[in-house]
């Protein structure tokens, strides 16, 4: 009964392995540095993409689709911006998957740093006479609920 | 929406009738827009509810501002967070400029009205402009700054609970972004509280974002209690001795 166990997992772990290396088209990442040493560069690469057939070297895990390494995608336009992802591959398998760049991110970034820094005064804050007529100020939700919390604590207070 | 609405007019004509229009109006708004209402429109678009030619004119009017929003702001203004979209940054300064445009309508030029601490200003109170203060984010009775102001919106972003950090969570490497509150002067206070929206989430650099966007002033107080102002801004400030 035992054997019979054990082989059925064997059996089983074979078939999953054979049906993950058999799709190939699960990830689409490009690699643009085969057989070197792993890749830890995040800067942009060019917008052309390199494919790279796979050929039999000493990394390669036998029977898999890919070579052990890091490798850095070509950068990609997205809407609003650029996505780029690096993919780690650890004896054969893709193991993690990272996105060196997102959309939203990258563009926010460079325009932020690109906006001109004149020199602005600046001053301690200071009360003045509460002499107006109307108030402006970040709104009191937030104060207010840890204002309650502090009450309703000290009231829990033995 | 959740937060104290304030409106006051001076012109003498102005009945009681007139006031409640402006706040019946922010109810139909609220209705509308608040994600916390289960029923309203924003929450079944959220839960997929709607089909696109059934938003409301108002809806889509909100919607469009806040796509053009964005891009003028290179992402900085965003309504959509995690699958979700909010306008709330958007909705409460045009909702204010449209209260105060039925006032207008109604014939009255002298009149301010305050949503949670966002003003449209109209006119004068007592022959001279409104007297803006800006809170002492660390002490909520205490000004710290009194503007006089007339025919202009200001907004306020910010958070009440003392020294919080803002930081952006895509880069937890990028040093704290500590501002703590930034009043915002534009030329209507829609535009005062979008672009506040926006330069909030710029942490630090905002108030060069708002030094560079013509027709703008802006006040930013860090979490060290040190306050940056725009060039221009000293044009709305009042003095203790009143002066300009």
């Amino acid at each position: 009964m035992k054997k019979a166990v054990v082989s059925l997992i064997i059996i089983g772990a074979f078939v999953i392995y054979s049906i993950i290396h058999a799709r190939p088209d699960l990830v689409a990442i490009v690699a643009n540095t085969p057989g070197d040493t792993p890749s830890s560069s995040s800067s942009a690469t060019t917008n052309s993409s390199t494919e790279t057939t796979v050929t039999s070297s000493s990394t390669q895990t036998p029977g898999s689709l890919y070579r052990d390494g890091s490798y850095t995608g070509s950068v990609d336009d997205a809407q609003w911006g650029f996505v780029q992802v690096k993919a780690i591959i650890t004896n054969g398998k893709i193991t993690d998957v990272k996105f060196l760049q997102y959309p939203n991110d990258r563009e926010r970034s460079i325009y932020i740093n690109s906006i001109a820094d004149p020199q602005l005064t600046s001053e301690a804050i200071q009360a003045q006479s509460a002499n107006v007529d109307i108030v402006t100020g970040a709104t009191d939700s937030s104060l207010a609920f840890m204002q309650s919390l502090t009450d309703a604590l000290s009231q829990a207070q033995a | 929406m959740g937060m104290p609405i304030t409106v006051e007019v001076v012109d003498p004509s102005v009945s009681e009738a007139d006031i409640e229009q402006v706040f019946a109006y922010f109810c139909t708004v609220d209705d509308t827009f608040s994600t916390y209402k289960e029923h309203s429109e924003i929450s079944k678009i959220n839960r997929g509810e709607l089909d696109e030619e059934e938003y409301s004119d108002e809806m889509k009017t909100i919607l469009a501002l806040s796509e053009q929003t964005r891009q003028e702001t290179h992402g900085y203004f965003d309504i959509q967070h995690n699958g979700i979209r909010d306008p709330s940054g958007i909705v409460k300064g045009w909702a204010i400029l449209q209260a105060a445009h039925l006032l207008k309508d109604a014939g009255f030029s002298n009149f301010y009205i305050d949503a949670g601490g966002d003003i449209q200003v109209a006119g004068h109170k007592d022959g001279e402009p409104w007297r803006i203060g800006i809170r002492n984010p660390f002490e909520r009775k205490e000004i710290v700054k009194v503007l006089s102001v007339t025919d202009k919106g200001v907004a306020t972003s910010g958070t009440a609970i003392r020294g919080q950090h803002i930081y952006n969570p895509h880069d937890p490497d990028t040093p704290l972004q500590d501002i703590v509150s930034l009043t915002i002067i534009g030329p209507n206070v829609y535009e005062a509280d979008r672009f506040a929206t926006a330069a909030f989430a710029m942490g630090k650099r905002g108030i060069y974002f708002i030094e560079q966007l013509p027709g703008f002033e802006g006040y930013m107080i860090d979490a060290t209690a040190r306050a940056t102002f725009t060039t221009g801004f000293e044009r709305y400030v009042l003095r203790h001795d009143n002066t300009r």
